[in-house]
């Protein structure tokens, strides 16, 4: 058995000490197959030979070595991290992803009866919600919840349609799940206080008891989340000096020098001419991009780009196109569609091409093509708005992100947004690129003109951890991070996919959903692991498609190794009871592979 | 079978042959027009080598125009320190009268005292949206808060004001549905109203008749189509106080209209919001309306509040259903804790020192009839209620470079004189309709009356040496 590699502040534990044995594992995972009602078949058989057998350090030339780390493969990946748990610690390698890891990412579609199944829970649900929203009207039946006053009578509904059927009858079951309140900093433990709901979800009440959980659903990809240490000590300063808020534009009065200092910080880390920063992640984009696209231009938007950037582009006026997730030959097919013949409506050429899409994914944990976008993006001449708000800090070998992580040059990208709320810990959002289209964006952006700027503390935050990561407070504590992050990635990925899972996304991304398809089964999933004190996020229509509801986690770099095995212990005992292990195909290669962290 | 398949052969053989022959000529017309519904607009048919030509060909503009260096904003004052009552730039304090720091909150030492042990309490930032572990107790605690302060059933807590009323409004205006609204709303209320795909009739600025014969007009199309008329929901979309002219609404005018025509009201009340009213709960207190009949009140918390952020309240029936169709609320990080309680003690204060608002409105009232009187006889005049505290300061010109540069002169030499004044800014041509170059002039609590006339004097001078040239 190899010993694990030992990090500088994470536990040097070997995979022996796992707290669940394998044989275990494997009498778990039969019986788990066995109930599973749907046979589920994986995405796409990646037809590597597995080395079961080779479980032995391997020493190999490095240059080979390296050579090899250029393939992105998660069992491959597996085998050369137990090769490489020999090494020192500063010997730490950071993922270099491949084309086809990038092209091919697990996004698996549900089998066809799986799909049905889905559709017709729907369909019961929306019955019955139809009916108690009928027997309601009549009086028949009481309403629990807020009704309209009788002086509005006479009005047309506020409210009315599938999105409040579906708000008042449907997610009101649900909505014990989400919405969860914190009492404590949102770091890797956290306490909640507990609720009871006596009318059907209508309203909560505090029932007085907290809870101490283990935190799984905050995007604190970097474990800045923290009330104590120098980022907190130097956000307390802030408000000593600059106060709590300006009450004032960034146009108007509201320019601080602090905001300056930030603002060139940014730029610094992007490795990027100039950056503007602004007080909200979503008001970012959906202020922003209508600044840069207009009536005669194009968007072309990833289907599953982030509501904020979709309500930019509409806000726009711009003509929007949507291209299939993550598919660069069809965003080649529309770009040239759009080069060749311009706008259908018009007939005429196009004035600019603007390409929308993340990093990473929130609710799919896939990473951005962005190679492939950026080859496209030269030669058909677009422009590329690259939005990092779950990859900056949480991907790269120094935390800069996607761009950083493909290997690419920040030049290449046109527009590099991304949020300061999550990695960073504090809240709001920022451009970066060109002078040019700072100066453009400061002169011409709604947010700077009629919206506050940023509040001082969250200013100081930023800088604070930012810093941290660039390793300008004179230690190695970013670095620290960023290996402590990929490393619980890895791991967490890869037992999970050992223990039946069906994960989607890459293998580096720190956004880990589990695809449980049914609503029910997810909604079950998440109420059962915080019942056992470790919180999930559970993300169903419409956020996502009908028939694809989940489970995500998302890891930190606050997270040690016993958590994530305790973390997976819960997650295996409660997928046993609501029969979510939809991967169980997929798990059977793993069963041999020794996973390390 | 015989006495099935016989009588069928009798029928198709005794229909006369023109039958046949009309009946085949009606299946073509149908095959000919289902061909041409179906043919599209073909595109032409291109080799591979003409795209190639065509795509090296094709040149884009670029992404952003060229931006003139010598822009306001690209050359801002950067302040040091806190922006209090006085303002630090490059060492040299001047007198604040251009941020909305109406109670004097910034810099309160209460306020940093709490938003500090905050910071020891929950960190700086909340890490999620609502809906995933970034509902943090404190933000329950304002919402509580805010809806007893106001006197509604509910309230709702944006992490930033512009996309409280960005979003607020879609949230229930849909496609089809009619909102009627104000000339001269912010432009937060006119992106909500964009982002909605309503139907948006505009009328001019405070005109009761005007809104009136909109509404008298909608009501006859409604006669005529009653079934439409049903689904069609109306709002109406309205400030409290105006942020870009200073007026108050005409409240109890619009709440009349609401239930003789059932247009729902939407009040924004940013500016409002702890100014207006004796107790600073708004308009609605202000001129004695009843909260619950208001469908919603929007408001920022950074202006009077002094924080960062925005609510909704109103009736929960109404309010709640945001929490799920409101985007910004939905899909946005919530509002750091340290600006929740700083927000969650910024209103304790309010309620504990009502003295604030009374000292907000008498210099207000002294600033303006004292700028009326400073610039009287000058082709400078200001604009702005008397309970408000802010005032348009404006040039009549037709030309709009010469009064742009008149207000710049005045905002310059006041600078020069240890008076912090600002243009108020606009994008022009993003605005729905066209704006009128002013200096946007706030007062706040803590100014003694002392230095409202000392500012008062050097405007005055400014303003006579401008008027000299």
């Amino acid at each position: 058995m190899p010993a694990a590699s030992t990090d500088k502040g994470s536990s040097d534990f070997t995979s022996s000490e796992a707290s669940f044995p394998a044989s275990d594992l494997e009498d778990r995972s039969r019986s788990a197959s066995k109930n599973s009602d749907s046979d589920h078949s994986s995405n796409e058989d990646s037809g590597i030979s597995l080395h079961d057998g080779d479980r032995e350090p391997i020493e190999e030339p490095k240059s080979e070595r390296e050579a090899r780390l250029g393939r992105c493969d998660e069992i491959e990946y597996a085998k050369k991290r137990s090769t490489r748990v020999k090494d020192d610690d500063d010997d730490f390698i950071y993922p270099k992803p491949d084309a086809a890891s990038l092209l091919h990412q697990e996004t698996a579609e549900a089998p066809w009866i799986t799909d049905f199944l889905v559709s017709f829970s729907y369909m019961v649900k929306f019955f019955f919600a139809r009916l108690s929203e009928f027997l309601q009207a009549r009086g028949w039946i009481k309403c629990h919840g807020h009704a309209e006053t009788w002086k509005h009578r006479d009005f047309v509904p506020i409210v009315g349609g599938m999105e409040a059927l579906f708000i008042r009858n449907i997610y009101r079951i649900g909505s014990d799940a989400v919405n969860r309140v914190i009492s404590s900093v949102p770091g890797t433990v956290m306490t909640m206080p507990q609720r009871v709901s006596h009318d059907y979800g209508w309203t909560y009440e505090f029932s007085g008891v907290e809870q101490t959980v283990m935190n799984m659903g905050s995007y604190n990809y970097l474990g800045f989340a923290q009330n104590e240490g120098p980022c907190a000590d130097n956000a307390c300063e802030a408000i000593d000096h600059l106060g709590v808020a300006s009450c004032s534009s960034a146009q108007h009065y509201g320019s601080t020098s602090v905001n300056r200092q930030m603002e060139q910080l940014v730029a610094e880390y992007l490795g990027t001419e100039a950056a503007i920063c602004f007080p909200m992640g979503f008001g970012t984009n959906a202020m922003n991009i209508p600044a840069l696209v207009g009536k005669g231009d194009l968007v072309l938007s990833d289907k599953l780009n982030h509501t904020s950037l979709v309500l930019g582009c509409r806000l726009s006026g711009a003509t929007i196109k949507v291209f299939k997730h993550n598919d660069v030959a069809d965003l080649e097919k529309k770009l040239c569609d759009a080069v060749v013949f311009g706008d259908p409506t018009t007939q005429r050429p196009y004035k600019k091409i603007l390409i929308v899409m993340e990093g990473i994914y929130s609710m799919e944990g896939t990473i951005s093509p962005l190679p492939q976008v950026i080859a496209l993006k030269k030669k058909y001449k677009a422009y590329l708005f690259l939005d990092e708000a779950h990859s900056i800090g949480a991907l790269g070998r120094t935390g800069r992100g996607v761009v950083e992580y493909c290997g690419c040059s920040p030049a290449d990208v046109d527009i590099m947004m991304g949020t300061l709320t999550k990695s960073f810990a504090a809240a709001g959002g920022y451009i970066a690129g060109s002078k040019r289209l700072i100066d453009h964006l400061r002169v011409k952006s709604h947010d700077g003109v009629y919206g506050m700027a940023m509040s001082p503390p969250v200013v100081q935050q930023v800088i604070s951890s930012m810093s941290i990561m660039m390793g300008k407070d004179g230690s190695d504590e970013g670095q620290r991070r960023i290996k402590q992050l990929i490393r619980n990635t890895h791991y967490f990925r890869k037992q999970l996919k050992k223990l039946g899972f069906l994960t989607y996304g890459h293998m580096d991304s720190p956004v880990v959903p589990c695809v449980m398809f049914y609503c029910t089964r997810s909604l079950h999933f998440i109420r059962e692991t915080l019942n056992r004190n470790l919180a999930t996020v559970g993300v169903c229509y419409p956020a996502t498609p009908l028939a694809k509801c989940r489970a995500r986690f998302c890891l930190s770099a606050g997270h040690t190794k016993e958590q994530l095995d305790w973390a997976l212990n819960v997650c295996s005992q409660v997928a046993d009871i609501s029969n979510t292990k939809y991967g169980m195909q997929e798990a059977a290669k793993w069963r041999n592979v020794d996973i390390v962290y | 079978m015989d006495s099935v398949v016989i009588p069928i052969y009798t029928t198709i053989v005794s229909v006369p042959y023109y039958h046949y022959v009309l009946e085949g000529l009606l299946v073509l017309v149908v095959v000919f027009l289902w061909n041409r519904r179906n043919r599209r607009p073909r595109r032409p048919q291109l080799t591979e080598e003409e795209k190639e030509e065509l795509i090296r060909k094709w040149q884009p503009e670029p992404l952003v125009p060229d931006t003139p260096q010598d822009h306001p904003a690209l050359n801002p004052k950067y302040v040091d320190g806190k922006m209090g009552k006085y303002v630090s730039i490059e060492g040299k304090d001047y007198l604040n009268l251009a941020t909305s720091n109406f109670l004097g909150l910034v810099g309160d030492e209460r306020i940093e005292e709490v938003a500090k042990k905050t910071i020891y309490k929950y960190g700086v930032g909340s890490c999620g949206p609502r809906g995933f572990y970034g509902t943090v107790d404190v933000h329950l605690d304002l919402e509580k808060q805010l809806a007893e302060f106001m006197g509604c059933e509910e309230a709702v807590l944006y992490s930033y004001g512009f996309a409280t009323i960005a979003s607020a409004i879609p949230a229930y205006a849909k496609r089809g549905d009619i909102i009627y609204a104000d000339k001269g709303v912010n432009f937060a209320i006119q992106k909500g109203l964009q982002a909605s795909r309503s139907q948006i009739e505009w009328f001019e600025h405070n005109d009761m008749e005007d809104f009136e014969r909109l509404l008298k007009i909608q009501a006859e199309k409604d006669l005529k189509n009653p079934k439409k008329a049903k689904v069609t929901r109306r709002f109406m979309v309205v400030e409290g106080l105006y942020l870009n002219s200073g007026d108050l609404c005409p409240l109890p005018t619009l709440m009349e209209l609401k239930w003789k025509y059932k247009v729902r009201i939407f009040i924004d009340e940013s500016l409002s919001f702890g100014v207006v009213g004796s107790r600073g709960r708004g308009v609605t207190e202000h001129f004695g309306v009843d909260v619950t009949d208001v469908d919603m009140i929007m408001a920022s918390l950074e202006n009077a509040v002094a924080s960062t952020g925005g609510f909704c309240c109103g009736r929960s029936y109404v309010v709640s259903h945001q929490r799920l169709s409101g985007l910004g609320y939905c899909f946005s990080a919530s509002l750091p804790p340290l600006l929740t309680t700083a927000a969650s003690e910024a209103l304790r204060i309010m309620d504990e020192e009502p003295e604030r608002f009374d000292h907000l409105r008498s210099n207000g009232r002294r600033m303006l009839e004292g700028l009326r009187a400073a610039i009287a006889d000058t082709l400078f005049y200001v604009q702005g209620d008397a309970l408000s505290p802010v005032f348009h300061i404006k040039y009549r010109s037709d030309d709009v470079e010469e009064a742009e540069k008149k207000l710049d002169a005045l905002v310059d030499n006041a600078f020069e004189k240890g008076l912090a004044l600002t243009r108020a800014r606009y994008l022009v041509g993003e605005e729905a309709f066209p704006i009128v170059p002013s200096i946007r002039l706030t007062v706040n609590s803590q100014l003694t009356s002392e230095e409202v006339d000392k500012s008062l004097k050097t405007i005055a001078e400014v303003v006579r040496s401008l008027t000299k040239k």
